[in-house]
């Protein structure tokens, strides 16, 4: 193992082909996983911020958020049913915001609930909202009064929230009256009366199975309603299972490449070695540990392009201009990314380890 | 003890429906202290007795004992332990490490054997030394002359205090002089540490370096 880092530190050059290629795989595996995670997180945040485990929409609704209607009566025996905890009104409308002093309209995403959930606090004063930190690339301030629709209904931003975006357009978070009043001057066909929401967040009691609330949610509403946990209520927000397999499909195959130019590299470097590992094994090495020697190598030049590429990635994201791009690296994206190529590293110099146990030692002589 | 024996070798290769045989019933005795010769023109069979004595070859038939051990049966692995801790080899192309400095060179025997490290650094340096390449410790092998690199591949072969020391061919690469300069040098090295050698050359001008040189021709070793 000595051997091998003394190697990597007196003959850089060696690897620096390998090393390249690695860094780029490094930087376009974070690039793609910084934008999958910056569309998914951009376009989920409202649920996420869900402590609720279940959602219950409109059996019609095919559970959108949008389409989905649940009234009075139905809350009701929802909060009758027995494990059910808390049942909470949630809703959305999706509305352009004029903001004071620009000329782009904001997108917002208005979202009208009830008490307060994950980072969201409750609900502000009627006519005033949470504002998703995001609205600062479009030039919103606490403070601001924003028109929203095309009545102009306005809205006072009175602080910021995180992370309470949905379908990339960001939050607003107010109170239901505030909602309502946004969903029926901007969408009038959409309008819904006092009580009645989009859906509800159900908090399950202490020691009740969700799976089994759920089921019994959508009994009790006599087949109304359709209860699902919020990751699968996630799942069907539109476009999101779509970006995630378009995406990964793609960082599967740079992965992919990433385990071909380790098995090559090494495979050749191997090839090129036979007699300098031949003399190894004459003088006493097991073709463990020259195999070693070669795993070494390659996590060695796979962590240190890995970290080269990261703090490339991390410089450039410095350069994205806020809101341009939906660009988010996470440092669980950065710490899979590693282990994967680690893995496919792992993998690739496997290739290698059928050679060096062919390898004869008496080739060292003669 | 005897340092080498081998008691009617033989080693036969298979190349398709014919039957190559290498080396032929060769019988033979090295004391312990005792340096030989083994002469013979290309092909004759030296190489691969010297590979079948230091464990690179088992032999086909015929009976293999190195200081006492007999190597004739072991697997890869106790091979692969006896080359570790028994024997030293001398290449014929040198074949150092080129990215290991002279003292590193002879710690790699060390780092596969896993030999406490302090006692193996003093060991290599004291060889070095020995080896009057004790200001040539921290170069690489690219920045020695030929003759210094034999010298650093003597050292490797004494790194493990072995019993027996095979030497391939050590004055192919060399001039007369030079050539000669790193046969007494082997033998001065070999004898100061009381330890026996196979020197395998084709150079006759260097047999009289040995205690005694053996003949071999066609596999078969002579009387």
């Amino acid at each position: 193992m000595r051997l091998a880092v003394l190697e990597l530190r007196r003959k850089p050059l060696r690897f620096a082909v390998v090393g390249t290629a690695l860094w780029l795989l490094t930087v376009l595996l974070l690039f793609l996983g910084g934008l999958l995670d910056g569309l998914y997180l951009g376009s989920t945040g409202v649920l996420r911020q869900q402590d609720a485990q279940l959602l219950t929409f409109s059996s019609d609704s095919r559970t959108s958020l949008i389409r989905s209607r649940i009234d009075v009566e139905t809350r009701q025996q929802v909060e009758a049913v027995p494990g059910v905890a808390d049942a909470d009104g949630l809703g959305l409308a999706l509305v352009g915001a004029r903001v004071p002093d620009e000329t782009e309209p904001a997108n917002t995403a208005v979202v009208g609930y009830e008490t307060a959930t994950g980072s969201v606090p409750d609900p502000p004063a009627a006519g005033t909202a949470w504002a998703d930190r995001s609205l600062e690339a479009n030039g919103v301030s606490v403070g601001d009064v924003l028109e929203m629709g095309p009545q102009q209904v306005p809205l006072e931003v009175v602080g910021w929230i995180e992370d309470g975006n949905y379908l990339g357009q960001s939050g607003l978070w107010v109170d239901p009256a505030t909602w309502r009043g946004i969903l029926a001057s901007s969408r009038p066909d959409s309008s819904l009366p006092e009580g009645t929401f989009q859906t509800l967040a159900v908090t399950v009691a202490d020691g009740a199975d969700p799976d089994e609330v759920a089921a019994a949610i959508d009994a009790a509403t006599g087949g109304l309603t359709r209860t699902v946990d919020v990751e699968a209520a996630i799942g069907s927000i539109p476009g999101i299972d779509e970006q995630a397999s378009t995406f990964n499909q793609i960082i599967g195959t740079t992965l992919l490449v990433a385990g071909v130019v380790v098995a090559l590299f090494f495979a050749l470097l191997t090839l090129e070695r036979t007699r300098l590992y031949g003399v190894f094994k004459a003088i006493g090495a097991s073709s463990r540990q020259i195999f070693a020697s070669v795993l070494t190598q390659s996590l060695v030049i796979t962590a240190v392009s890995f970290v080269l590429g990261t703090l490339f990635v991390e410089l450039a994201a410095l350069g994205i201009p806020p809101g341009a791009v939906p660009f988010q690296l996470e440092p669980a994206r950065i710490l899979s990314s590693l282990a994967l190529l680690l893995v496919v590293a792992t993998l690739g110099s496997v290739i290698s380890l059928r050679r060096v146990t062919r390898i004869d030692p008496a080739s060292a002589i003669g | 003890m005897s340092a080498l024996v081998l008691n009617n070798v033989r080693k036969v290769y298979q190349s398709g429906e014919d039957h190559i045989v290498a080396l032929d019933h060769a019988s033979l005795t090295v004391g312990a202290e005792e340096i030989l010769a083994l002469v013979g023109p290309s092909g004759s069979g030296k190489t691969t007795l010297l590979s079948i004595a230091g464990g690179l070859l088992s032999p086909s038939e015929g009976e293999v004992l190195v200081g006492g051990e007999a190597i004739t049966a072991y697997s890869a692995k106790q091979l692969t332990d006896f080359r570790r801790n028994s024997v030293g080899f001398v290449f014929q192309s040198v074949n150092l490490v080129p990215f290991l400095n002279a003292r590193e060179n002879l710690l790699v025997v060390a780092e596969f054997s896993k030999r406490e490290k302090k006692a193996a650094r003093e060991r290599a340096e004291r060889l070095l030394d020995e080896l009057g390449l004790g200001h040539r410790m921290n170069n690489l092998p690219g920045q020695l002359s030929g003759g210094e690199r034999q010298r650093v591949a003597i050292g490797r072969a004494l790194m493990n205090e072995p019993a027996l020391v095979l030497i391939d061919e050590p004055t192919s690469a060399l001039d007369t002089k030079l050539g000669e300069q790193v046969m007494e040098l082997i033998v001065g090295e070999v004898k100061a540490r009381n330890t026996a050698a196979v020197i395998v050359t084709h150079d006759q001008r260097m047999t009289h370096y040995a205690d005694r040189t053996v003949a071999i021709t066609d596999g078969v070793l002579a009387a």
